[in-house]
């Protein structure tokens, strides 16, 4: 429990470092928000609106600490300021209608990737010398392929010319959303493509650390001796080889979270998917500087929550850090 | 033999980048009249919806890309010696602020972070969008540093010159930094490709100096100009197989530096395993 309670004391610090650097980054960066947008405008501003505006923003003549408590008082408030594209509408609440579908495709990808991947590794390993080899040099160069390219290709080959799937929004047009069997299926194939996107872009990592961990285990004498005793090949393969290779790939799979949403945002916006990367990329587009910040917020604070149930999961497997 | 052949790509796209543009000697952003052309002998990957050679900008964007790829990974490398040559050697509260700090940066998402701080630069120059990717991503080398800077703090030839009177900053940079130099290195290649990978995204989304023709605006134009739509395959399957292949070429050095480490690594049929299977099929 100590391994956990120091890895939950890491995240909190990190939230808080994500928070931070949120309220910094506009405070410290050349110019600020209100700044930009007036000079985009030309200077035709009354003084009158740019003090409205740098209220919105949250800027004022006050000290940084006194501004720094202020937003973080708010952000406690679940007040991520108001949206420019969409406005008036709350960051919160564009961000509200947007994560369901991110969290939806990228975190069941994710989740077939690593299994896919994980189980494909621990079989590269078990058949060292056949032909399962060959998915070697194709994971390698998979392994740098980028996200977005992944992504243009799947649409050039099977949405425009075999028109197999569509290429773009999260439901056909036609489709009233509700708890029908109609939009769920019509949800199911849109989010197809992207998520194969993600899952094709990010399996290759999976495959190729498991493999080689699997193989060093596969030296180790206690898998030697469980052959020697005769246990079934897929007994000593999962339950005494793979049970022991899976620790390091968890971690390896947790640092490599935040790339997989680095990926997953390029992704959506190749598709148009109404996800939380799409409307980042409309944020940055418009100047909208309080989306732009609350999306980094959540982005930050999904990737910190699903790096902690790594970690719970890591706890389960290992019992040494029960102790 | 896999050394070879990653350390031949990557050689190959060094030398295109830097030579590439001498030998070609052709304008990328010139349009023509001939638009959306597939590959012929006058364009061997076709042109452009505003005609312009799609092999001729793959060549100069290559100094792009390399180019930003290879400046932020030295701001980002020159970052990861300090904060993990310093943090390793000194140990203590140093070490721990210095730690925290790279845990903090290893796992924040870095790309949407470059899209925040991209968003705020009020001119996006190649300089900027190269240092913008570099304080997102040094905290992996500097995590290696780290670990290897402990490794090695110890040893004799550290606590003779310790013992002789140098002080710390000489011992962590002419003691301990040349020992660990490979390992600089292989963090420095991954580094650039990394950062080529997020320049690509970077471009790609518009978000970086498109006046200037790289790989990710090359995706960028051939999106907005929907050659998906129109079938230019020749448009932007290049820049993206450049990317990917760059990216394999290190992947291949790295695997092959990790065999000679691990030999249980490579390809070769395991002796072992094979009676016991073909008892089984027997049986």
């Amino acid at each position: 429990m100590r391994f956990l309670a120091r890895r939950l004391g890491f995240y909190l610090l990190t939230a808080w470092a994500a928070v931070t650097l949120n309220f910094l980054i506009p405070r410290l960066m050349p110019g600020d928000p209100v700044d930009l947008l007036v000079a985009r405008l030309k200077g035709n501003v009354d003084p009158a609106a740019i003090d409205a505006m740098k209220r919105a923003f949250g800027i004022s003549d006050a000290n940084l600490w006194q501004q720094y408590v202020d937003y973080l008082g708010n952000l406690s408030r679940g007040e991520l300021g108001r949206s420019i594209t969409f406005f008036p509408t709350e960051v919160s609440t564009v961000i509200a209608d947007s994560l369901p579908w991110t969290i939806g495709v990228v975190g069941v990808a994710t989740l077939i990737s690593y299994v896919v991947g994980t189980a494909l590794g621990v079989l590269m390993a078990w058949r060292r010398g056949t032909w399962l080899d060959g998915v070697l040099p194709a994971a390698t160069f998979m392994h740098a392929v980028p996200y977005f390219w992944v992504a243009l290709a799947l649409v050039f080959v099977f949405g425009v010319t075999l028109e197999w799937f569509p290429v773009s929004r999260a439901y056909a047009l036609d489709v009233v959303p509700g708890l029908t069997g109609e939009f769920a299926g019509s949800v199911v194939y849109h989010a197809a493509l992207p998520a194969i996107t993600i899952v094709l872009a990010s399996m290759a990592d999976r495959i190729l650390g498991m493999r080689n961990v699997m193989v060093t285990t596969l030296g180790e004498d206690y898998v030697v001796m469980a052959e020697a005793k005769g246990l079934t090949s897929r007994r000593v393969m999962w339950a005494y080889a793979a049970r022991n290779a899976i620790l390091p790939n968890i971690t390896s799979f947790a640092l490599s979270l935040g790339f997989v949403v680095g990926g997953s945002v390029l992704t959506e916006i190749v598709f148009s998917y109404p996800g939380i990367g799409s409307m980042l990329l409309k944020g940055v587009e418009n100047e909208d500087f309080p989306l732009m910040q609350g999306i980094f917020l959540v982005i930050s604070l999904a990737v910190l929550v699903a790096n902690f149930l790594a970690d719970l999961a890591y706890v389960i497997l290992d019992p040494r850090t029960r102790q | 033999m896999k050394i070879k052949i990653g350390a031949g790509i990557l050689a190959f796209f060094a030398l295109a980048a830097i030579l590439g543009p001498l030998l070609i000697d052709a304008d990328p952003a010139a349009t023509s009249d001939a638009g959306l052309q597939g590959p012929s002998a006058a364009h061997w990957l076709g042109t452009t919806q505003t005609g312009q050679d799609v092999l001729v900008q793959l060549v100069y964007g290559a100094r792009v890309s390399l180019g930003v790829g290879v400046l932020s990974a030295v701001i980002a490398t020159v970052l990861a010696v300090a904060v993990g040559l310093v943090g390793g050697y000194f140990g203590g509260a140093v070490d721990e602020v210095l730690s925290v700090l790279t845990n903090i940066f290893l796992v924040l998402p870095a790309l949407p972070l470059i899209i925040v701080l991209a968003g705020y630069l009020p001119q996006r120059g190649v300089a900027s969008v190269a240092v913008v990717i570099a304080v997102t991503g040094w905290a992996w080398g500097a995590r290696v540093l780290r670990a290897q800077t402990l490794s090695v703090r110890r040893r004799d030839f550290v606590e003779a010159a310790r013992a002789g009177g140098e002080g710390a900053f000489r011992v962590v940079f002419f003691e301990i930094l040349p020992v660990l130099l490979p390992v600089i290195a292989t963090s420095f290649l991954a580094t650039v490709v990394a950062a080529i990978l997020a320049e690509a995204g970077l471009s790609f989304l518009g978000l970086a100096d498109l006046s200037t023709v790289s790989w990710g605006s090359m995706l960028y134009f051939a999106q907005n100009g929907q050659a998906l739509l129109i079938g230019a395959w020749w448009w932007f399957i290049p820049p993206g197989l450049c990317i990917a292949l760059i990216g394999t070429g290190l992947a291949l050095v790295n695997f092959g530096i990790d065999e000679i480490a691990n030999p249980r690594l490579r390809t070769i049929k395991p002796a072992r395993r094979r009676p016991a299977r073909e008892g089984k099929v027997k049986a």
